[in-house]
């Protein structure tokens, strides 16, 4: 490792002793505020070393990790939407009976984890990452301990990330035993020689993508989602709903790119199966939710289902589609249930539909960022979703895969259905008798000016890059010019 | 760049409006007046003075793409907005444009003056969706880019959306997502459509474009071009709306906010037929010849469908939704007839229909506020109480029926000349329809405003607004019936245009050509100069003129 190798990590420098700093300060003096400024503080310097490593030239250090563009890009997206759910759990965790220091730490390491996903080009930095993630993320969904159910998607979320985490080291070790790679550049021959006789090979891929598929709880690996989601606290289904899914995505991205190019392979089949799975299952069952965090879930399946589709289109113009949906998801996803943050009182998190009866006249505000939120998610003009989805109609169309590219539009008009539904909860006067008994949680809930002015930013993002995508788009498209495409 | 004040007045006016909703209703209103008053001014002062190119001989070396009918196009704007994906901002305006914006901005202003007693809640926000709405379909009807078209396309279903579901009738949340899930899916397989024929140009000519002026012309195997054109039918044969996709409309029709009832029976389904003016036919000609019969039959089946079930209904609004599918049946039958006197009946419909529809949704969501009910069974001799309201709904009912004298009759009586040249029996069953268009049209009055006073109702006849209002659309529609030459004259470049366009394909026979003398204006000049175009235009098909 040379000083220049030192220069071009610095990210990764930055954000693990961010966390470091973050559990001293701790560790001497308990401060809530002071650990949210620290973590603040900290992914602000991370990213201002993006721009460090950006005036260097790419380069792999060591075998382990490359610092070129792409990863620079979703350190950027990650460190971002991390930074934002700090910012939003702020409120949250006040008003708790639980020490939040801890909390940012957790944050931190896990978002370290994520990021060393993005950067990695060899089986054993991208495992290294994803079990950083995964065991910060395990202390994340429990921290309301308290609370059975935040316990229940713990433990339902350890016993399943830990069987995947074999099946992914297992899947690794079937490679690496029969064709002698770890790197995510040898990846392209291991595809390029794969021939049906070629057994254990194809099924260290399939184990590969069933960690993978699970991380991004793509169907069938979708069952811990919605009671995971359903179970955390908010800001925490939050991070993962974003930035665990974003790494991983950006990671299957850079190692499995090569298998989008044989639109004949089983490997692009089974993904093929899995993506229209997920478009189907996610927005049929987000159908029947009258819990908006489930709802949400089952969403995000969706989403993840339409980013496969662009993953399988294959070509400079999908990667670009990929990471430009990545960012518009991210920060969607950070909107939506930020909102779901904003709301959840001490007692239980705002989820349920009933909640959001009337929102609009109780605080217009907060209902039109979740309405524009709503609305990009379903993909409607004017917000980063549309965008998005377009770019994703295109890249499946330019690879011919009208099959996925139709479903896409048919499931996703399925989607409206159920977005819909929360946006008229919100707006229309509720039919007399449906509210008894039920508290509105966000008349209680104290209005967090920070987060309040940070969901508002965030929406003013979400159109406007709805409105002029080409910086942004620009972007993605330089981060993935630097994949090795067919 | 006149042309982006039409998207940018509304555009701005809408969060004005809800601002000034806050202070009180009355500035949101007058706000929301003005957001619609100005474009509305601003289109007028453009039509009037491009009444000399308009009307001029249409000429072939005029400005503009040479892809394009050049020389219609009176102003345009192009401006880079999504490079990486050849996305332009491409905006431009004909006759057909302003003959639509007119429309749009018009009809917008009604429907804010009609609103100015009814809608009591949250008066800003309703005047926002209102006047963001009107954007959105003044940006339709500028929109050259394919991108750009889909993008206002989609915008402005949202407030929409809001409108009839917030301010709506009894099944509003039903009918407000029945509306968005329907638009919506066809809309999508629209932008499919949109993104292949973008490829597949893309590949043959090795230039990613979105711009319509660029893939007009765009080689296609048969089979490709009859599925996107498919496409195209999909989308806009659900805004028509076309026979048997037209459920969403009585649902969201009847439920909507009276504003929303006239922008949507008079300019959101508008889009279909302009959308297939404008777009598919030029785009898919042969495609949309192939389609012809059964495009026909779908439309024949929705005049007589629509106006048998309008006869069926008791509640007026519903009765007056259920015209619409009928009238756009006209409509259809019209633009795939493609001549010359079709077309030209398509866009006199197109407005005669929106003045006379719109006048009775206004007519009847007045009704509903003073006798609280839609229901006929519960009317019945109103005109003694209310004898201008009687004498105004006898009005729009004759424009319904399409009594001589009326912009509607001339309209229907265009399409259906003009559907005889290509196929008889679509036009003997669009004149039954007719027929039974004779029959709801004086049932309704019959039911409602005529017999016995059954109910001893008593309410106030009409204000000095509506009797603004309706006296407006009144000499419009009597202007059209009986001199309906501006209106021609404006959209005659824009026809020629598209004759030309499509000329030497399947979709202009040579037989149909006659109907081009009949006219007497413009047929003279078409023959020599189709040149500028598709290639293939100076072969065959021009030179019909007996």
């Amino acid at each position: 490792m040379t000083a220049a190798d030192l220069l071009t990590v610095s990210p990764l420098i930055a954000l693990t002793l961010t966390a470091v700093v973050v559990m001293l300060a701790a560790a001497f003096r308990r401060s809530h505020a002071l650990a949210l400024r620290l973590t603040l503080g900290g992914l602000a310097a991370t990213f201002g070393t993006l721009f460090v490593a950006a005036s260097r030239d790419a380069r792999a250090v060591t075998l382990l990790v490359s610092m070129d563009a792409y990863t620079l890009f979703f350190i950027g997206l990650l460190t971002a939407t991390t930074a934002l759910v700090a910012i939003l759990s702020y409120q949250y965790l006040a008003q708790l009976p639980v020490q939040p220091e801890e909390y940012y730490v957790l944050l931190l390491t896990a978002t370290l984890g994520g990021v060393t996903l993005v950067a990695s080009t060899h089986f054993a930095a991208f495992f290294l990452g994803l079990e950083i993630l995964s065991v910060s993320l395990y202390a994340l969904i429990a921290y309301t301990a308290r609370r059975a159910a935040a316990v229940e998607a713990a433990v339902k979320y350890l016993v399943l990330a830990g069987a995947t985490s074999a099946f992914l080291i297992f899947g690794m070790a079937l490679v690496y035993a029969e064709t002698g790679t770890m790197t995510a550049a040898g990846m392209r021959d291991v595809v390029a020689g794969l021939h049906p006789g070629a057994v254990v090979t194809i099924i260290g891929l399939v184990m590969l993508l069933v960690g993978v598929g699970f991380k991004l709880a793509l169907v069938p690996f979708h069952m811990w989602t919605p009671d995971v989601y359903e179970g955390a606290p908010a800001p925490v289904t939050t991070y993962v709903a974003t930035v665990s899914k974003g790494a991983v995505f950006a990671l299957l991205l850079r190692f499995l790119l090569p298998v989008s190019a044989d639109q004949g392979s089983a490997v692009f089949l089974a993904l093929a199966a899995v993506a229209a799975a997920s478009m189907l299952a996610g927005n049929l069952l987000a159908l029947r939710q009258d819990n908006v965090k489930r709802m949400l879930a089952y969403s995000s399946i969706a989403h993840l289902g339409y980013l496969v589709v662009a993953f399988l289109a294959a070509g400079e113009r999908a990667g670009a589609a990929v990471a430009f949906y990545l960012v518009a998801y991210l920060t969607t996803t950070v909107t939506a249930f930020g909102v779901v943050t904003v709301l959840s009182t001490a007692d239980r998190d705002a989820d349920h539909l009933l909640d959001y009866r009337g929102l609009g006249a109780r605080r217009p505000v907060t209902a039109a960022v979740f309405t524009v939120a709503l609305l990009s998610l379903a993909g409607l003009p004017l917000t980063i979703g549309f965008i998005g989805k377009f770019l994703i109609v295109t890249a499946g169309s330019g690879a011919a895969l009208w099959t996925l590219v139709v479903l896409l539009v048919v499931t996703s008009a399925v989607g409206l259905y159920y977005y819909t539904r929360v946006i008229v909860a919100m707006y229309v006067r509720a039919p007399e008798g449906a509210q008894a008994g039920r508290t509105a949680p966000g008349a209680r809930a104290a209005t967090g000016a920070p987060a309040v002015f940070t969901l508002v930013a965030l929406t003013a993002f979400l159109l406007a890059t709805g409105v002029y995508p080409q910086p942004l788009l620009r972007l993605a498209e330089h981060a993935v010019s630097v994949l090795p495409w067919p | 760049m006149i042309l982006l004040w039409y998207v940018l007045i509304p555009t701005v006016a809408a969060p004005l409006a809800w601002l000034a909703g806050r202070r009180s209703p009355a500035a949101a209103r007058w706000v929301a007046l003005a957001g619609t008053a100005a474009p509305l001014a601003l289109v007028a002062a453009q039509w009037i003075a491009a009444t000399d190119r308009l009307s001029a001989a249409f000429t072939a070396a005029g400005p503009g793409a040479a892809g394009l009918a050049a020389g219609s196009w009176v102003v345009d704007l192009r401006a880079p907005w999504i490079d990486s994906l050849g996305i332009s901002f491409f905006v431009a305006a004909d006759g057909l444009t302003l003959i639509m914006l007119l429309l749009t901005f018009g009809l917008g202003l009604l429907s804010v003056l009609c609103s100015w007693r009814g809608i009591t809640t949250r008066v800003g926000a309703f005047h926002f969706m209102l006047l963001w709405t009107v954007a959105g379909l003044a940006g339709v009807f500028l929109a050259l880019d394919l991108f750009l078209f889909y993008f206002f396309f989609e915008m402005m279903l949202i407030p929409m959306y809001f409108l009839i579901a917030v301010w709506g009738h009894e099944r509003r949340v039903y009918s407000a997502v029945k509306f968005f899930i329907f638009t919506q899916v066809s809309g999508l397989l629209m932008l499919v459509a949109i993104v292949a024929l973008v490829l597949i140009h893309g590949r043959a000519t090795g230039v990613y474009t979105f711009d319509f002026t660029q893939l007009l012309g765009t080689p296609l195997p048969a089979g490709t071009a009859f599925v996107l054109m498919l496409g195209f039918f999909a989308a806009f044969a659900v805004k028509l709306p076309a026979w048997p996709l037209h459920t969403w409309l009585p649902d969201a029709h009847t439920d909507a906010p009276t504003a929303g009832s006239v922008l949507l029976a008079g300019v959101l389904i508008k889009i279909g037929a302009y959308g297939m003016l404008r777009f598919m036919a030029p785009l898919f000609p042969d495609a949309v010849a192939a389609f012809r019969t059964w495009a026909l039959a779908l439309g024949a089946i929705g005049i007589i469908y629509g106006a048998v079930l309008a006869y069926a209904q008791s509640d007026m609004k519903r009765l007056v939704a259920y015209t619409s599918v009928s009238h756009m049946g006209f409509v259809l039958i019209g633009v795939f007839a493609w001549n010359e006197l079709a077309l030209q009946g398509v866009v006199l419909q197109l407005v005669c229909h929106a003045l006379s529809t719109g006048a009775l949704f206004i007519l009847v969501g007045g009704l509903q506020d003073r006798i609280h009910t839609r229901d006929m069974a519960r009317m019945g001799g109103l005109w003694r109480v209310a004898p201008r309201m009687g004498g105004t709904a006898m009005f729009f009912a004759m424009a319904a029926l399409g009594l001589p004298g009326l912009g509607n009759f001339v309209a229907e009586f265009l399409i259906l000349v003009g559907v005889w040249q290509v196929s008889r029996w679509a036009a003997v069953l669009g004149a039954v329809g007719l027929v039974f268009a004779t029959v709801y049209a004086l049932w309704m009055m019959q039911r409602a405003f005529q017999g016995e006073e059954t109910h001893r109702l008593s309410f106030p006849d009409l204000t000095r607004i509506e009797v603004g209002m309706f006296a407006s659309m009144i000499v419009a529609l009597v202007l059209l019936g009986f001199w309906p030459q501006p209106l021609i004259v404006t959209a005659r470049q824009t026809v020629d245009g598209l004759q030309r366009m499509t000329a030497g394909t399947a979709l202009v026979a040579p037989g149909a050509d006659a109907s081009t003398s009949t006219d007497g204006a413009s047929g003279g000049p078409a023959v020599t100069d189709g040149a500028a175009d598709t290639g293939s235009a100076p072969a065959t098909g021009d030179g019909g003129a007996p």
